[in-house]
């Protein structure tokens, strides 16, 4: 672990003025990620600014009848919250999914936007890896590949998103709102993360000046008909080898509007609203269910180590639109898959 | 007062629990020294070369950094093999850190960096730039297979297969039922709470105390003393608490030659503590092929055992366990062959890890048994039942005592055995289906040469001392119990001192052989004070114990008395007075009786019992309910000893679904090193774990009836797990861990 200054931001324009300054630097909010990149000499920022002072921790309804959370509403207080709990269950199902209890209480909303994969190359730094050091290489390619890509990986890259809550944020069409030094903008939670290319060192789309400050969810009528399946190692505290967040609206047993994001499978969390808008009207039932995984998997390519998980995404795909459609989430408590 | 009846063997809590959760008990690492300084290990990051050169410019450059130490500048050290071999080591060459530029596994210390501070030490070692030539690693024990061979110097004898018995192959042939296949264990890696640290004190005269995370203060002190060659009265070593070991902590590492060394070489102070990841490379339980093939007639009763193990070791080291003999122990059979042999590969020496041997062999012989009840179209516990023996085939002895008959009677009660539908895939629940497997356990119940001391004051108060460790396991709580039992007194009045070098003789912790021998010696001891104190009685004036024989007479409620009747006595303060003491303290020294050993043979037993729920699709297995019920003598502490078989059944669990150490071959590297992605049980994979007890009474097996209960908790649980899944799936997975992609790909046979 590197030396480094330590400086705590009282202000979102503090904290980007402070970033301008020192382009070494990285943010801290929980800390849950970056200290162990850290410890690993993954990141070696040189300078630390803590912007757990900023007011950022609110979660507050929109006079649209959305809401949103503040970048540093921690992972339980979003999870636990009543309004997310009531409107939008599948944010609360995913952010307990992921985790442990301990994490959750410091890992913040925007932190998990901005957490790095786990791929084991990326982790060790006497190993190539183009994320970590563009351009040296990929020791994954060939290599451990269990935990690995299955859709969208390039021969740079063959990292996945490690979030479970951001496959909810997928799905739900969230928006980011981010800060620079000269302006704030939005940026739609599609656009936000990013698949490898050529440049695996960017997870996402965020300028490097810029401060992630909330998400804004806007209303939807899902609350009826939603999951957050995930399948891992171990019934807890794993990082997910497939993960679904599957969200509808249902009308006389028809397919409304769907959602389908997938996690675990991509450099970012996995959608295609083009899919999605194919199956709207269709009938909510297993035929449907079986062609919208076949659809969504239709380039899904393995790498040796993880040729299962299309097997394992395209039947957990079809659970957990069951599990929506028949209005019974999976259970984030009760372990056995419903 | 207590009742003596009672103190033994009741729910005690553990006496050093308070300190525990309150922190105040210190850990190797916890303990500062002024002006101390901080160490941190470089790690190869290749399996097999040579390092042509180590930059360390960088490293050196940074505020903080005192001495980098590497192969070029080591100090010296013993010459010799013997002097580097500690008390549990292997055949073969031990490891010597920055001996040379040869690397022989990944994570191999290549250099060592002290600072004034743990955070600057670490920051450099970071920076420090090894250039290596690499070869070509081989650590994929499949591949490798074909290159093994029988160990020429076998760690103990005990590990030597047993001389075949009868024809087993011809039997195997004529049988009508057989059952042959390959079991794939991968590597486990220790992960205990505790990381291996060592704190240094450097005192005047050259005297050191070292504050060490080990099982055995004095194999630490002896290795230093033979490394170094300092004078044995110059160095403590104290284990006060140590946060888990499973058998890592067995053997000195490295953490504690780098501590010693720089603090002799810059005559300061030192600490090191090693990292997580560096935990990965030490000690672990190898990875293991083995073929198993098992005949049986149209009853189930065996004809023909046949068991072959494959075992990792290192380059340098001849590491060894008993995988396979349980097979020609655990049932009757008078076909047997057994052999077993190593593979040398580019990894670090294995190590003892939680039942090593038992707990790789079982699991293939078990599930083989599982096996083979199918074939044969009888109930697995039937099975077993049936091929029951008394004798221990292998050395032709007697057995101690086996309880295990009433471990399958009660364990099946308990579990609701008899309610299990022969059929896989015929019990379900919902979208799960239901799998109800058993396996039986099997552990050596070993007693070693162990002394303690103890030293009974006039004021009743208890005092019990031997250089034993607590590695979690609750030795402090259960010596004092049997010192209570003797002096009738409450726990509290007993103080327990433990976990120093310059303390009686004792041997490491481990093999499940503290209980029984330090035990034994606490209360040989104990007894001796209580004879001391008859010779003092008698000498006093009309002693009503005159005539007293020492087995008439006992302590009861602060007096010394006659066992028949308590009337008759004197207070211990009075005896103590006219003798003109303060304390009366006797030593005593235990160890196995060689006679009885050569007739009789000892083991703990046990049958576990696990129901498995699997989502049919999607492959998902929850372990939701495990009966293990235990025949391992007397139990000393009812609370101790079920969370030792709790343990060790969540560490089954994790055997069977959860642990393994993946190692890239490309590079011969272990690329999951943390606890995120080398999985263990959570809380949510656990679920019911009932530990019946069977109390055997055996004072052959020790003097104070005792077996052991550290490793036998994990044996047969990942059997058993395995044989539930195939009893919910149909699906037969011969290697482990279980995982949700190896479920989803097996084919159910029919």
């Amino acid at each position: 672990m590197k030396r480094f200054t330590y400086t705590r931001a009282e202000t979102v324009a503090d904290a980007v003025a402070i970033l301008a300054d020192r382009p070494q630097a990285q943010f801290l909010a929980g800390g849950t990620n970056l200290v162990d990149l850290m410890k690993y000499d993954v990141e070696r920022p040189d300078a630390i600014i803590d912007i757990n002072s900023l007011p950022l921790k609110e979660i507050e309804e929109l006079p649209d009848g959305g809401l949103r959370i503040g970048a540093l509403a921690s992972n339980s207080a979003v999870a636990y919250n009543a309004q997310i709990q009531a409107r939008f269950p599948l944010l609360a199902s995913a952010i307990l999914a992921g985790a442990s209890p301990q994490l959750r209480n410091a890992a913040t909303t925007g932190g998990n936007l901005l957490q790095r994969t786990r791929c084991s190359y990326f982790y060790d730094p006497s190993t190539p890896c183009n994320k970590r050091e563009p351009g040296s290489g990929c020791a994954a390619i060939g290599g451990l590949t269990r935990m690995h890509a299955i859709l969208g990986a390039s021969d740079k890259c063959i990292a996945v998103h490690p979030s479970d809550m951001c496959v909810a944020l997928a799905a739900l069409d969230a928006t980011v709102e981010v800060v620079g030094p000269d302006s704030a903008r939005d940026i739609a939670f599609g656009d936000f993360h990013r698949l490898p290319g050529d440049e695996p060192q960017r997870d996402n789309t965020l300028a490097r000046d810029e401060l992630v400050t909330g998400i804004r969810l806007e209303a939807n009528r899902f609350a009826g008909h939603h999951t957050y399946l995930k399948l891992r190692d171990r019934l807890s505290y794993a990082f997910a080898l497939v993960s679904v967040a599957a969200a509808m609206e249902i009308a006389d047993g028809r397919i409304v509007d769907l959602r389908i994001a997938l996690g675990g499978v991509a450099h970012r969390p996995w959608r295609d609203p083009l899919v999605e808008a194919e199956y709207a009207g269709a009938p909510a039932e297993d035929v449907t269910f079986q062609r919208v995984a076949d659809r969504l998997l239709f380039e899904a390519k393995g790498l040796g180590g993880n040729d299962f998980k299309i097997l394992l995404a395209r039947k957990a795909i079809v659970r957990a639109l069951r599990q929506a459609a028949s209005g019974r989430p999976q259970s984030q408590t009760l372990k056995a898959i419903q | 007062m207590l009742d003596r009846s009672k103190i033994v063997g009741s729910p005690v809590s553990r006496i050093d629990g308070p300190l525990k959760v309150t922190g105040a008990a210190k850990y190797a690492a916890e303990h500062f020294e002024p002006g101390m300084l901080f160490g941190h290990v470089a790690l190869a990051t290749i399996a097999a070369g040579r390092i042509l050169a180590i930059d360390t410019r960088a490293a050196e450059r940074l505020q903080g950094v005192v001495k980098i130490y590497t192969h070029e500048n080591r100090p010296k050290a013993a010459y010799r093999d013997s002097k580097w071999k500690d008390a549990v080591a292997l055949p073969g060459h031990p490891f010597r850190p920055l001996e040379n530029d040869r690397v022989l596994f990944d994570g191999q210390p290549v250099a060592f960096v002290v600072a004034e501070t743990p955070e600057a030490a670490r920051d450099a070692a970071g920076l420090i730039h090894v250039h290596y030539a690499a070869e070509t690693p081989n650590t994929h024990i499949v591949a490798e297979q074909h290159n093994s061979y029988e160990p020429p110097v076998a760690r103990m004898k005990q590990f030597l297969p047993p001389p075949p018995r009868g024809d087993a192959e011809a039997a195997f042939a004529a049988a009508p039922h057989k059952v042959s296949a390959d079991y794939v264990l991968p590597g486990e890696h220790h992960n205990p709470m505790e990381l291996f640290a060592a704190t240094v004190r450097f005192e005047d005269e050259g005297r050191l105390t070292i504050q060490d995370k080990t099982q055995g203060s004095q194999n630490s002190r002896d290795y230093v003393c033979g490394v170094f060659g300092l004078d044995p009265d110059k160095v403590i070593v104290k284990n006060d608490f140590v946060g888990g070991a499973f058998g890592q902590a067995l053997r000195p590492k490295h953490h504690l030659f780098l501590a010693v060394m720089a603090s002799l070489d810059l005559s300061r102070s030192m600490k090191v503590e090693m990292t997580r990841r560096e935990m990965f490379y030490l000690s672990w339980r190898p990875s293991c092929v083995q073929t198993v093939s098992l005949a049986a007639d149209d009853e189930g009763y065996l004809q023909a055992v046949l068991h072959h193990a494959v075992h990792t070791t290192s380059r340098h080291e001849d590491y060894q366990e008993n995988v396979a003999n349980w097979s020609g122990l655990a049932y009757k059979c008078d076909n047997v062959k057994i052999s077993y042999e190593l593979v040398k590969l580019d990894l670090a020496t294995p190590g003892d890890m939680r039942a090593p041997g038992a707990a790789s062999g079982v699991a293939a012989l078990e599930t083989a048994m599982d096996e083979l009840a199918c074939e044969v179209g009888i109930d697995p516990l039937e099975l077993r039942v049936r091929n029951f023996v008394h004798r221990d085939q292998n050395q032709d002895k007697a057995i101690t005592s086996k309880a295990l008959h009433a471990c399958y009677r009660e364990g099946a009660e308990r579990f609701g055995w008899v309610a299990r539908s022969p059929t896989p895939r015929s019990m379900r629940d919902g979208n799960d289906l239901v799998g109800w497997g058993m396996a039986g356990g099997i552990w050596e119940a070993m007693m070693s040469k162990g002394e303690a001391k103890v030293r009974l004051s006039a004021d009743g108060h208890v005092t019990v001392s031997a250089a034993a460790s607590d590695i979690g396991t609750g030795t402090y709580t259960i010596l004092g119990q049997l010192a209570a039992e003797v002096f009738d007194c409450p726990i509290d009045a007993v103080t327990v001192d433990i976990g120093r070098s310059n303390l009686p003789k004792t041997g490491v912790e481990g093999g499940s052989w503290t209980a029984a021998t330090t035990g034994s010696a606490v209360q040989a001891a104990a007894k001796a004070v209580v004879k001391t104190l008859l010779g003092h009685a008698q000498s006093m004036e009309n002693s009503p114990l005159a005539e007293a024989s020492e087995e008439q007479v006992e302590i009861s409620e602060g007096r010394l008395v006659l066992e028949a009747n308590h009337q008759v006595g004197t207070a211990i303060a009075d005896i103590m007075a006219a003798a003109g003491l303060d304390a009366v303290e006797e030593q005593a020294k235990v160890g196995p009786d060689i006679l009885s050993m050569r007739r009789y043979a000892a083991y703990s037993h046990s049958a576990v019992f696990v129901e498995v729920k699997i989502d049919e699709e999607l492959g998902v297995v929850r372990v939701t309910r495990v009966v293990s019920a235990v025949a391992a003598g007397r139990i000393l502490n009812a609370k101790t000893a079920r969370s030792q078989i709790l343990g060790g059944v969540v560490m089954g669990i994790g055997m069977a679904l959860h642990e393994e150490g993946l190692i890239d071959h490309r590079t011969g590297r272990i690329m999951n090193h943390n606890l995120a992605e080398y999985h263990v049980p959570a809380h949510a994979d656990i679920h019911d774990i009932d530990v019946i007890f069977v109390e055997e009474q055996d004072q052959r097996a020790s003097p104070i009836g005792v077996k052991g209960l550290g490793e036998i908790g994990i044996v047969g649980v990942a059997a058993a797990v395995s044989n539930a899944i195939f009893h919910a799936t149909g699906k037969r997975i011969r290697n482990l861990p279980i995982t949700i992609d190896k479920i989803l790909e097996s084919e159910a046979v029919q």
